[in-house]
């Protein structure tokens, strides 16, 4: 993928100047390829050989920005074509369209709800997109501006009509939205939009040999992809061949892509739009505010996105949640921050004043931590020795996951504390509690 | 501006594995491509669906999840009846009465009941015990005997109890489930052991013991790319088609237990629950899943919904 020293050599003037602060041309280069140098520090470079070398050394998907400030939605930087590879980069953003002839403002409203906490982090949509489906301009430009003041999502602006998308842009132009988009015959007055507010563009091909002739004939690098194709098993195809292309440094091919779960069947667009974020998509777009809908969507982005290599961990210390006093119980639990998680927010939901030890398993869930010989009595004692659990309660009791219950013995021999089994489930802690706790 | 489409060329492709009896087979496998891409070489089977029949009714399932059931739950025969009904492409008998902590069945009994299923049902079957190795090893070697000639897919065998379940299925004609936990060389191990018997490496399913949408689905989503990359480069123990047992693992997740009132903001639960549900099953398809053990008949007929859908071309 990276250039090699001596490829990126023969590109340099070979002076040996030394102005790079590099003793000759060579060490720079060897020093441009381990990206320890950039090649701006060579003032002598030719255009040429600077887009050369730019080009070749670009990752293989552009990095696009939509949006600005704290919301802004950045896509693209990907390298594999699977995750085990390395981690996928930049999360699928998740798009909500609103038609400039529904109540745009309540319908703002409603996406903005669309936040989820799990596993400790707030998850949500990403994007609101307003669609010109009234075909007026008008209407569009309205539509825009209410969106605009309801919401802080950055916006895709989604009409095919140069006019409509120049009223658009007086009203959201300066805040980096998204325009969608240019198409065989919009191309020229799209771009020239495009360029004028240096916003990021989608281009969209009747099928990939037309979207690459556009992107060519374009010369415009901030892009985002679309095939044209719709049904899920033919974008599908496409959305492999881009990154696949990609991947192959096919050049047009080189940018984030965006996906339309417009499936009339509302629960097979929510499945289609499964496929767009397991399978590459930059973007996907849904017809659906249902947070029914959006709460698996949002899931599957999160565990696809995960890194393969790292588990997600919360640190090994003493937590507590609500207001804990000596008569409180204590949960046993694991680091891994899901199922941590788990057991703090069914501990919440029970309206339960607790203590929680997750024990450091290097971050994996309770029964793969007690496979993996990491979620010990050995090392439960020695978390609630050294936690400092036993000044904060007066009684002498642990609370341990039920599918961990073969640890209780030794437990309770190692650490002195009696030990209860609790349910297997944590969402079964607040019964449990109500039927088994007394200090 | 022409685009050459990009097209792997892979030297090897899944086995196929064949369940039931004539004319009421069903098979899976054969792919000779990722999941999917009819562009790129032949996808001769659909993934198909299962729906699960317990031997004795469920105490911990939600009521959205009786609910399409009602009347049959203490019924194994009529529910497998029913699972036919609701478009299942196999039905899979879980025998939890054999576990001790429940009836702690005995061998017979159980297979009393399997036979019954079968005999009452022409789609094929697929029965799993109880969770308990010893007891299932126990347990599906009088089934299988019960089953004899039927073809049906029988499991889950494991490190610990393959011997007995795999002399079994070769006894009597069955193909077999091997469980190993979401390690693609686990996986690869039990495999070896089971062929090394003599039972053909196309009567194995691989079960990578998936964990649900939010709860794990990375994983198997990952050792599952990974086993089907290796199959299509010939790594004849890694061929097998795999087996999802995703019902099981979507219905503890709490997002789809959670009734409505609960957590009003991630919406009604049925639409909810049903989605985890096919979600699981469809993100794993573009895994390589190809045989997707379901609870709820609405998640049989959307996924039936999408992978009719998958199955088109999408050839340039
Ligand atoms: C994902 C996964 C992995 C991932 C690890 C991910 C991680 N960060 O933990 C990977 C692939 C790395 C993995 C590896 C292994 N795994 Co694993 N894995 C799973 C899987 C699919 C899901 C685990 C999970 O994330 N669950 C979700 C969390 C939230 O569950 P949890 O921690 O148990 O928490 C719940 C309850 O225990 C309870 N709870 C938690 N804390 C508390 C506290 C109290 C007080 C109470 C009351 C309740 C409670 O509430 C939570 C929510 O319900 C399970 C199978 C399954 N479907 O469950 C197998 C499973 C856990 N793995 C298993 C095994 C054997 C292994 C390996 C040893 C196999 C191997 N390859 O060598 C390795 C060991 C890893 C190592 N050497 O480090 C077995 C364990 C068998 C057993 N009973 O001992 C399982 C059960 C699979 C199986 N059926 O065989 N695994
Ligand atoms: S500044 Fe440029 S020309 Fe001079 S030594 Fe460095 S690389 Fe060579």
């Amino acid at each position: 993928m990276g250039l090699t020293g001596l490829e990126i050599f023969k590109q340099l003037p070979k002076t040996n100047c030394k102005d790079c602060g590099q003793p000759t041309c060579l060490a720079f280069a060897m020093q441009l390829a381990s990206g320890k140098a950039s090649l701006d520090q060579c003032p002598h470079i030719s255009d040429a050989a600077r887009e050369a070398l730019d080009s070749a050394s670009a990752p293989p998907v552009a990095l696009v920005k939509i949006g600005k400030g704290e919301k802004e939605l950045q896509l693209g930087n990907e390298t594999v074509l699977f995750r085990h590879d390395k981690r996928f980069e930049h999360p699928t953003g998740i798009a909500i369209a609103v038609n400039d002839t529904d109540a745009v403002s309540d319908k703002v409203q409603q996406i903005n709800k669309l936040v989820f906490d799990r596993v400790g982090q707030v998850h949500n949509v990403n994007l609101v997109a307003v669609v010109n489906s009234s075909g007026d301009a008008g209407k569009f430009a309205d539509a825009v501006k209410t969106a605009q003041d309801n919401t802080d999502f950055p916006l895709v602006l989604v009409s095919e009509d140069p006019a409509a998308m120049e009223k658009a842009l007086e009203i959201a132009g300066a805040n980096n939205p998204l325009i969608c988009g240019a198409n065989a015959s919009n191309l020229e007055a799209m771009v020239e939009l495009a360029k004028k507010y240096d916003a990021p563009l989608v281009i969209k091909g009747a099928n990939l040999e037309e979207l690459a002739s556009l992107v060519e004939k374009s010369g415009y690098k901030k892009l985002i992809l679309d095939s044209g194709a719709r049904e899920v098993n033919k974008v599908l195809a496409d959305q492999t061949q881009i990154r696949r292309q990609a991947l192959k440094r096919f050049r047009p091919f080189g940018y984030p892509t965006i996906t339309f779960a417009d499936n009339p069947d509302p629960i097979q667009a929510v499945v289609d739009a499964g496929v767009y974020i397991a399978k590459y998509a930059g973007i996907v777009v849904m017809y659906t505010d249902n947070p029914a809908d959006i709460l698996p969507l949002i899931t599957l982005r999160l565990n696809i996105y995960t890194d393969p290599q790292k588990p997600i961990a919360v640190e090994s210390k003493l937590y507590e949640v609500g207001n804990p006093g000596p008569d409180s119980p204590v949960f046993v639990t694991t680091n891994f921050s899901l199922t941590y998680f788990c057991v703090q927010g069914d501990v919440e939901a029970g309206r339960i004043d607790a203590y929680i030890l997750p024990v450091d398993t290097d971050g994996i869930s309770v029964l793969t931590g007690w496979a993996a010989g990491k979620f010990t009595p050995e090392k439960i004692t020695e978390m609630v020795n050294n936690c400092g659990i036993a000044d904060k309660v007066s009684h002498r009791k642990l609370i341990i996951p039920g599918g961990v219950a073969v640890l209780s013995g030794k437990l309770q021999e190692l650490s002195g504390w009696e030990v209860l089994v609790g349910p297997r489930e944590s969402a079964g802690i607040p019964s449990f509690i109500k039927q088994r706790w007394s200090a | 501006m022409a685009v050459t489409i990009a097209k792997e060329k892979w030297t090897s492709k899944v086995s196929e594995m064949v369940l039931g009896t004539e004319p009421n087979t069903v098979k899976v496998g054969g792919e000779s491509t990722l999941p999917f891409l009819h562009f790129e070489g032949e996808i001769p089977n659909r993934p198909i669906t299962a729906l699960e029949v317990w031997d004795l009714e469920p105490t911990d399932w939600p009521d959205i999840l009786k609910k399409p059931f009602e009347g049959v739950l203490n019924d194994p025969v009529a529910w497998a009846k029913k699972n036919v009904e609701y478009g299942a492409d196999v039905v899979a008998l879980r025998l939890m009465s054999a576990h001790p902590d429940y009836k702690n069945a005995t061998p017979d009994e159980c297979a009393a009941t399997a036979k019954a299923v079968a005999d009452a049902v022409n789609v094929p079957l697929i029965v799993i015990g109880c969770g308990v190795e010893d007891k299932d090893a126990e347990v599906l070697e009088k089934v299988g005997e019960a089953l004899n000639g039927k073809n049906c897919l029988i499991g889950c065998a494991t490190e610990k109890n393959y011997k007995t379940i795999t002399a079994t299925a070769m006894v009597n004609g069955h193909s077999i489930i091997a469980s190993s936990p979401l390690d693609i060389n686990l996986a690869k191990q039990l495999n070896i052991l089971v062929t090394e018997m003599n039972l053909a490496a196309n009567r194995i399913a691989i079960d990578p013991l998936v964990g649900a949408l939010g709860y794990g689905i990375e994983y198997a989503y990952s050792i599952m790319e990974r086993a089907r990359l290796g199959a299509l480069m010939g790594d004849k123990m890694l061929a097998m088609p795999v087996i999802c047992f995703v019902g099981q693992e979507a219905w503890k997740a709490k997002e789809a237990k959670s009734p409505d009132d609960e957590n009003p903001e991630w919406g009604a639960q049925e639409r909810r629950a049903i989605l985890w549900e096919v979600i699981t099953a469809t993100t794993f398809a573009q895994a390589g899943g190809s045989i997707f053990v379901l609870r709820h008949p609405e998640s049989v007929k959307e996924v039936k919904k999408h992978i009719d859908k998958m199955m088109e071309s999408n050839a340039y």
